[in-house]
């Protein structure tokens, strides 16, 4: 029995057999080194155009140290008047949440009937509705809430309005793929036993789609909870006003407090919505 | 025969009930919570409008507020005719020169922060994937940092680095970039935690060290799917950046702001016509792409 190992010539006399089992060819190679050199040079020019200078980077670095600094030790409201302000900026910040998420729930829901494949057999209304989907879809929400700001003043109803409207188009979409991706056999059914085509809906449709619907809302919400930050910093309501106001005034203690006080909120959410989510799509999967 | 219909009358009976008492609860907490919420962000506060002969009058907020809305609306759109439709988008687009500057640079700065979330993003993954972490102070540390960089809003970074760095597209860049890696390294490492383990075996066995298995055994597992999301960020990258103004970190926001506070109401309508332009085409070319990459790995 003969010890066989791979020796270096081997793999120069494979290398020469066969140069395309270990190279790329020419063309290939060539694009690839021109895509590098292109994203790079991109890179570098976006560099030098935005002004990234080492100095600049450093005194921003040192600035960044000091502000995070204020970090340590936290800051600790003792006042209870000043305490309940921010707990009343998160309060609010959550209610639009729900509020938003809940308006646009209840008005997405019959509209993504209208654009599903399974349920409106009219090609060009159910087209026109799914551009509708994307147009709306397609508004900033920062943006809807600098509008709504204008026609309903400062305050948190501007902001449910905007989280409500940007997110009537995304729950529509989303609900209207949901609702075509059931099983037809359901509907059948129904349909066999002398059913309508609202029980249809009702009886085979609804079931099937139920689980899913909660859980894209549930997403949507915990989103709305993180988003929902930044509207007050336009002034539409909520702990963002207050965080923005703080950082103006350079109270960095304050506003890293207010930073921890957000992320325990969303991650309180995060699980409240984790339990809804075991206790409701686990049943129903299992009952229906 | 009739005791299990009987039977199955008591248990179908017994389920019905059990789904009524769920139905309600769950009605009633909703509820609850809407007129809760409701309450709390002002959604029945009834307010003073002047009516059209100058009296005053009580109304629902919402109500109240529509016409305006309305109003406001109309306002922004501009001014055009068929008979002299060039000159009258002249003048709606009379700012263009600013505009198309300040769009590149927003399109600019979501492919900077992009870079920089996908570098930060893709070098956590690792730790942060529940198979690959080196160890589990490694997987704790790095999980915590991504979740902190994706729960804080991008507009909240920007306000703080728009005060250390100063104000201009390089905090937008920091600020976007920041929640691009923790938004991004979470993904990532939950395409890690899907991959086949088997590679990683192989050039464990032939005796590499963990840098090794996850450049040989890891990294061309996940490329596909790393293209993939980080494509798909790119768009909403794009969408960021054109707010991010808003605060003075760059791009076209800052224009929403002039406008707004100007009052240039037709500048604020070709501002939007220019963002959703944008980011239309960027998607669609985006979608492309992905689609190609995605064809390419079916394919190989």
């Amino acid at each position: 029995m003969t010890k066989q190992t791979v020796s270096a010539h081997d793999i120069t006399q494979a290398k020469a057999l066969h140069p395309l089992a270990f190279r790329a060819p020419l063309k290939v190679r060539l694009r690839r080194i021109g895509l590098w050199v292109g994203f790079v040079g991109l890179f570098c020019w976006c560099l030098y155009d935005f002004g990234f200078s080492t100095q600049r980077i450093w005194e921003g670095l040192g600035r960044l140290g000091r502000v995070l600094s204020f970090m340590f030790p936290p800051h600790i409201w003792t006042e209870w008047r000043e305490f309940s302000e921010i707990l009343k900026g998160l309060s609010e910040t959550l209610s639009m949440a729900f509020l938003g998420t809940l308006i646009a729930a209840v008005i997405a829901l019959p509209l993504s009937l209208l654009g599903a494949k399974n349920i409106n057999r009219l090609p060009f209304l159910r087209f026109g509705v799914r551009r509708g989907f994307d147009f709306i879809r397609a508004f900033e929400t920062l943006i809807l809430a600098l509008i709504f700001i204008r026609a309903f003043g400062l305050g948190p109803l501007a902001g449910v309005l905007a989280i409500a409207v940007s997110d009537i188009g995304g729950f529509a979409k989303l609900y209207a793929e949901a609702i075509e991706n059931t099983s037809k056999k359901p509907v059948e059914g129904v349909v066999a036993s002398g059913g309508s085509r609202t029980q249809s809906i009702r009886f085979a449709v609804m079931p099937q789609v139920m689980p899913v619907l909660l859980s894209i809302t549930l997403y949507n919400l915990e989103s709305n909870v993180r988003s929902g930050t930044i509207l007050g910093i336009v002034g539409a309501g909520g702990i963002g006003f207050l965080l923005a106001d703080r950082i103006g005034a350079y109270r960095w203690d304050e506003a890293w407090s207010i930073i921890f006080l957000i992320i325990a909120m969303v991650y309180l959410i995060d699980w409240l919505s984790g339990l809804i989510r075991a206790r409701f799509i686990g049943t129903w999967e299992g009952t229906r | 025969m009739t005791a299990a219909i009987l039977a199955f009358e008591r248990d179908f009976a017994e389920q019905r009930r059990r789904e009524r008492l769920t139905f309600a609860i769950v009605t009633l907490v909703l509820v609850v919570l809407f007129l809760m919420t409701a309450e709390a962000s002002n959604f029945f506060k009834i307010t003073q409008v002047t009516l059209a002969d100058g009296s005053r009058a009580e109304r629902w907020v919402l109500g109240a507020g529509l016409p305006r809305l309305g109003e406001y609306l109309a306002k922004t759109i501009p001014d055009l005719n068929w008979a002299t439709l060039g000159g009258d988008i002249a003048v709606w687009f009379a700012r263009w020169r600013i505009w198309a500057e300040l769009l590149l640079e927003t399109v600019l700065i979501a492919f900077m922060a992009t870079v920089l979330g996908v570098v930060g993003g893709f070098v956590l993954s690792f730790p942060a994937a529940r198979n690959l972490a080196p160890n589990r102070w490694a997987l704790w540390l790095s999980r915590r940092y991504l979740e902190i960089a994706r729960t804080v809003p991008e507009l909240v970074f920007a306000l703080i680095f728009v005060f250390c760095f100063g104000v201009g597209p390089m905090a937008g860049v920091l600020a976007i970039g920041l929640h691009t890696a923790g938004a991004l390294g979470k993904l990532y490492s939950e395409a890690n935690e899907n991959i086949d383990m088997r590679p990683l075996d192989g050039v464990k066995a032939a005796g590499g060290s963990w840098f090794d298995q996850i450049r040989y055994g890891v990294v061309p597992q996940v490329l596909p799917n790393i293209l993939s999301y980080t494509l798909l960020r790119f768009e909403i990258n794009v969408r960021a950046s054109s707010i991010i103004g808003y605060v003075g970190a760059g791009g076209l926001g800052q224009e929403f702001r002039t406008a707004m506070s100007y009052q240039e109401y037709t500048d604020l309508s070709a501002l939007f016509v220019i963002i959703l332009v944008t980011v239309t085409v960027i998607d669609r070319a985006s979608e492309r792409l992905r689609h190609r990459v995605i064809g390419l790995e079916g394919r190989a």
